[in-house]
């Protein structure tokens, strides 16, 4: 693809059609929704009316007169992005009074405006100039000597856009934006008419207000007044490819405009259907990591951890872990390795690590990343409606009435789809939050929870619970819907459970410590309210009872008939960009492909037929166990394609000692992350700027990741698996991973239409895509769920055994925030790090002043499992008995905190309940301080010497 | 745990994660209980990790609930084709 802009229709489409109506434009005839401007209709029949403050990611305002238009029977001249089109209307865009007064208009606002353009970073990418020429403007009447905005100091304090109010022309179209789009209402114009400027939050810089950081306003402005410092040091773009974040389930689309090989910027793609032309700071600036220093780019090897590096030619490291493998399996048995696959990675690349670890190693020992977030939605929701997976797109939250938010913190987590979230709450649906913790959300500007169930960590299946009860014994369920869909004797037993007295919300007060009347307003209003629609997230699946709630869950909307149509639904926000699409492509060792049992003869068949190999028909082991049978000898080689393991799995005493007890292990990264310090074999990644292949996000769309630059290490991951392949003597014979993609294709039912042709034709597809639905599945279990009846699971509350008491009273619960991902090994090496320098301990005042805590001091965190030390941030967000830290910092080492409980059905662990003890310190912990040390220790690269 | 308890040991995680599956599968009859959860280790267990937990169950040294103590049993026994395996996959297919 060429360098162009995408087209700006100047209003945004009309969504709801009703009536069309008929026009005509420049004697051109055009049939539209009502509700269209006469703007937009004109950009849709190619022509285009000149513009300043109208574009089409936000409604129009009408304010810069420059889009004038003569209407047939109409006096004076309407601005045409604020006039709809009307049935019989004769419009004229092109007259010469029009071009007279467009001059007038422009001549004004260029009077204001430096004449800088030949220097100007935006020189041919600034809409000021574009429209100047279009109305044909040659001459200012009014010089430029008299009273002017020039010269004000520019706002440099955003790592990746300048705001330079000299060249703003206060269109309001990043005010707009910020509260349209984005939803976080940070700018505003101060002061009136001439005086009238754009300011972050009353006058702070853009880095310390509200803003953040989004983009959308550098996006919508017409001028360089908001520009990407990229823009300023690497000159406009000359050409454009489309592909996918790599950073969360969202799965935003975007425009990697480049120049030469050099990226400029990542612009939303508007026909992104995932995000609608939007993104959050990771997506559209956080990129700098793939070039950074730290990466790795040459394989290395080493005899033992305590040597350094030594960087290898390819082929030695590839045949040096063929030969491991081969040697660790003859000497300990054929279940004796195991491998790991990357949410982080393509589709391509995860069924690539799985079928070498199921071909080629011949075992079913593969786990993935999703082990430790949502593998307690794989298995609630395949129980339950028969599908490992949400059942909405994206776009189904505008048809919500009810949204019930639980255990997730989107404008953190997911900050894109939370800005859907939020324009559909400030339409007027209803929010309830179940969450420890105020999020975000319970209150922001024009949005406000309707209920905020702030329980104690651990509690979610009683709450839950609790409000089937209230549905159930006020007869608030769906009979008709339940008659027809689900089992009814289940639904009868269920019924029967949750009606109980021990479950009311009266009697459970005491274990959630939220108010009954809460809990019984708060169903009412889910069974009742229209559309419920339920999000949910970590804080659902990191549990003991992980898997129990999302059935749970699931049973809510069974119960109210909120599942298959729009609007309504159950729907895991998904952490990382492509942990659907991993666990999709068969990375757990119990399924392949499809989510079908390796022990289903019929399957694996399919696969031994496909593949040439008798398959195992036994499940592998999990991550935890691969640790455990290490730490027993049993365990000796491990492959890890994109993980780091001892840094995101609980309980880092553990998961080290495991790692200490292999004889091979093998990391693929970008960086040398944690693990690596374990590791024997460090093979270079590569970005997804560097690579073909999809990514399968949140709503089940699976979507292109194109490859815009070369490698730097010479391979994309996928080739990599391949060469390992090789050596171990399979005959895998890709040239390209669309062809990958056609082996999942043959071998998966849900993906039987997916091609990368399908995906070109169509932008994006959401799974199942076959001869069911050749054009994918925007909403799941319409007519029917996808087990045939929906089943009713009865969910007993058993309490963690991760209890406090005298020594550990507090709770302490995990999450993210919005400027990093995850452990952090990306965003902490990009200017993100700006806005989250360090972890901190979010305490409560009371529980502060008990222990004469001050913010900012140095606290101590103690649990069974270990201690850390990391800075202490007073705040009622967290309610009192209760501390919640992130843990993108590996000098942090949250999990060295949190212990080895997990869920009971697939030993996710228990992130979100950790009883700790909290008091001041002086410094780093004894681990920390010989964590850093080992660390240090063992990521030395050996200087080799040059030769003479 | 009680307050002063270190982290489980290997073994002692394999009996808790048997007898925390039967309490969260107990809400049905006993009969079914052991059912669910026999079919469970079956679905998700590595032969490994079976193996492992018979072998404590047999020296008397897993302190198993009756529940999953009589599953680790049916779970042996049909390893041993003692007793009937479910028809079928363990697991369901996916549907579409
Ligand atoms: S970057 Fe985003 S949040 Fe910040 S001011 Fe612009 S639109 Fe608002
Ligand atoms: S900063 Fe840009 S978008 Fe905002 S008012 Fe000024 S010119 Fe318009
Ligand atoms: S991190 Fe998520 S929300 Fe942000 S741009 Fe990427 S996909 Fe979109
Ligand atoms: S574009 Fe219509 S008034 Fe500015």
């Amino acid at each position: 693809m060429s360098f162009s802009r995408e087209t700006d229709h100047g209003t945004p489409a009309v969504i709801t059609a009703g009536k069309s109506v008929t026009l005509t434009i420049d004697g051109q005839s055009v049939t539209l929704p009502e509700g269209t401007s006469i703007m937009r209709a004109a950009s849709l029949l190619g022509g285009s009316i000149p513009k300043l403050c109208a574009t089409d990611s936000v409604e129009s305002f009408g304010s810069c007169r420059l889009c004038l238009v003569e209407v047939e029977g109409r006096i004076g001249y309407p601005a045409s992005c604020t006039t709809p089109v009307a049935e019989g209307m004769v419009v004229r865009t092109q007259t010469e009074r029009l071009k007279t007064l467009r001059r007038g208009v422009m001549e004004l606002y260029i009077s204001d405006h430096p004449l800088d353009c030949l220097t100007c970073a935006a020189n041919g990418d600034c809409e000021l100039q574009d429209q100047a020429g279009a109305v044909g403007l040659r001459d200012v009447r009014y010089g430029y000597d008299g009273a002017t905005n020039m010269g004000q100091a520019k706002d440099v304090s955003n790592p990746y856009f300048d705001f330079d109010p000299s060249k703003c022309i206060v269109c309001s179209r990043c005010v707009r934006a910020c509260n349209e789009v984005q939803g976080t209402f940070a700018l505003t114009i101060e002061g009136m008419g001439f005086e009238s400027k754009v300011s972050a939050s009353q006058g702070e810089g853009f880095l310390r207000s509200e803003c953040v950081s989004c983009g959308a306003c550098v996006q919508a402005c017409p001028t360089a007044s908001l520009i990407e410092k990229k823009v300023v040091e690497i000159g406009t773009p000359d050409r454009a490819v489309v592909t996918t974040c790599a950073y969360c389930g969202v799965g935003c689309t975007f425009r990697a405009e480049m120049r030469g090989e050099e990226l400029v910027r990542m612009v939303p793609w508007k026909d992104g259907k995932a995000n609608r032309g939007h993104s959050c700071v990771k997506g559209r600036f956080a990129w700098g990591y793939a070039r950074h220093q730290d990466r790795i780019l040459n394989p290395m090897i080493r005899a033992s951890v305590d040597e350094p590096w030594r960087e290898v030619s390819w082929d030695e490291a590839i045949a040096h872990v063929a030969s491991e493998f081969r040697r660790i399996q003859a000497r300990y048995g054929r279940n004796s390795v195991g491998g790991i696959t990357s949410s982080r990675c393509t589709n391509e690349e995860t069924f690539l690590v799985q079928k070498l670890i199921r071909q080629g190693f011949g075992n079913n020992n593969v786990d993935t990343c999703a082990r430790v977030c949502h593998s307690p939605t794989g298995y609630g929701l395949k129980t339950t409606f028969g599908t490992s997976a949400g059942t909405q797109d994206f776009d189904s939250v505008m048809q919500s009435d009810v949204i019930m938010v639980i255990g997730a913190n989107p404008t953190d987590g997911h900050p894109v789809f939370a800005s859907r979230m939020k324009k559909r709450l400030r339409q007027g649906a209803k929010l309830i939050v179940i969450d420890p913790r105020r999020i975000d959300l319970v209150k922001s500007p024009h949005v406000e929870a309707t209920h905020h169930l702030p329980l104690r960590p651990g509690t979610n299946v009683a709450m839950l619970t609790a409000m089937a009860h209230v549905i159930v014994t006020e007869k608030l369920y769906d009979e008709p819907f339940i008659r027809a869909r689900c089992d009814w004797d289940e639904f009868e037993d269920w019924a029967a459970f949750v009606a109980q007295p021990a479950r009311s919300p009266e009697a459970i007060e005491p274990l959630t410590g939220v108010r009954a009347d809460d809990v019984r307003a708060a169903a009412r209003l889910y069974a009742t309210g229209g559309n419920g629609a339920i999000y949910y997230g970590l804080g659902v699946t990191e549990h003991s009872q992980g898997s129990s709630t999302v059935m749970a869950i699931a049973n809510l909307a069974m119960a109210t008939g909120n599942i298959g149509r729009e609007g309504v639904g159950v729907n895991p926000l998904r952490g990382q960009n492509n942990v659907q699409g991993a666990c999709d492509m068969g990375s757990f060792p119990h399924e392949y492909s499809g989510y079908r049992h390796v022990s289903d003869d019929a399957t694996r068949k399919l696969f031994e037929d496909a593949w040439g190999v008798a398959l195992d028909s036994e499940p592998g082991l999990r991550i935890p166990n691969m640790l455990d049978a290490a730490t027993e000898g049993a365990f000796k080689a491990i492959f890890i394609q994109g993980e780091d393991i001892l840094q995101s799995d609980p309980n880092t005493h553990h998961v080290a000692a495991g790692l200490a007890a292999m004889e091979c292990v093998v990391v693929q990264d970008l960086f040398l992350n944690e693990t690596a310090n374990y590791a024997h074999v460090f093979l270079p990644g590569s970005t997804f700027l560097e690579k073909d292949g999809t990514f399968t996000n949140a709503e089940r769309r699976i979507q292109r990741v194109r490859k815009v630059m070369a490698p730097l290490n010479g391979y994309g991951d996928w080739e990599i698996v391949q060469l390992v392949a090789h050596a171990m003597g399979l005959d895998w014979t890709y040239d390209h991973p669309s062809q990958i993609m056609d082996e999942i294709a043959a071998l998966t039912p849900t993906f039987a239409h997916v091609s990368y042709d399908a995906l070109e034709a169509l932008g994006s597809l959401q799974w199942p895509a076959n001869n069911a639905a050749p054009l994918g599945t925007p909403t799941m279990h319409l007519d029917g769920f996808a087990r045939g009846k929906g089943k009713f699971v009865v969910t007993d509350y058993v309490p963690t055994d991760e209890k406090t008491g005298p020594r550990f009273p507090l709770l302490l619960t995990t999450g993210r925030i919005l400027s990093h991902y995850n452990v952090g090994a990306q965003t902490r090496r990009t200017a993100n790090a700006a806005w989250h320098p360090e972890d901190r301990l979010e305490i409560h005042p009371s529980d502060a002043e008990n222990r004469g805590i001050k913010d900012g001091d140095w606290v101590s965190l103690k649990s069974r499992a270990g201690e850390t030390t990391l800075r202490a941030l007073i705040t009622d967000r967290v309610a009192p008995g209760v501390v919640y830290t992130t843990f993108h910092h590996p000098e942090t080492q949250a999990n060295v905190i949190t212990t080895d409980f997990s869920d009971w059905a697939t030993n996710c662990p228990e992130y979100k309940v950790t009883a700790v003890q909290v008091g001041l310190s002086n410094g780093p912990s004894d681990w920390q301080q010989s964590y850093d040390a080992q660390a240090r220790h063992s990521r030395r690269i050996a200087v080799v010497e040059a030769s003479e | 745990m009680d307050d002063d308890a270190m982290m489980m040991s290997n073994q002692d995680r394999l009996i808790y994660m048997a007898n925390q599956i039967a309490r969260n599968l107990s809400a049905a009859s006993h009969g079914m209980a052991v059912e669910a959860v026999a079919d469970h280790i079956a679905s998700f267990w590595a032969p490994r990790m079976r193996a492992q937990i018979f072998a404590l169950q047999a020296e008397g040294r897993a302190n198993l609930t009756p529940v999953a103590d009589a599953a680790i049993t049916l779970l042996r026994n049909r390893d041993a084709g003692l007793a009937a395996r479910p028809v079928g996959a363990i697991g369901q297919p996916e549907q579409q």
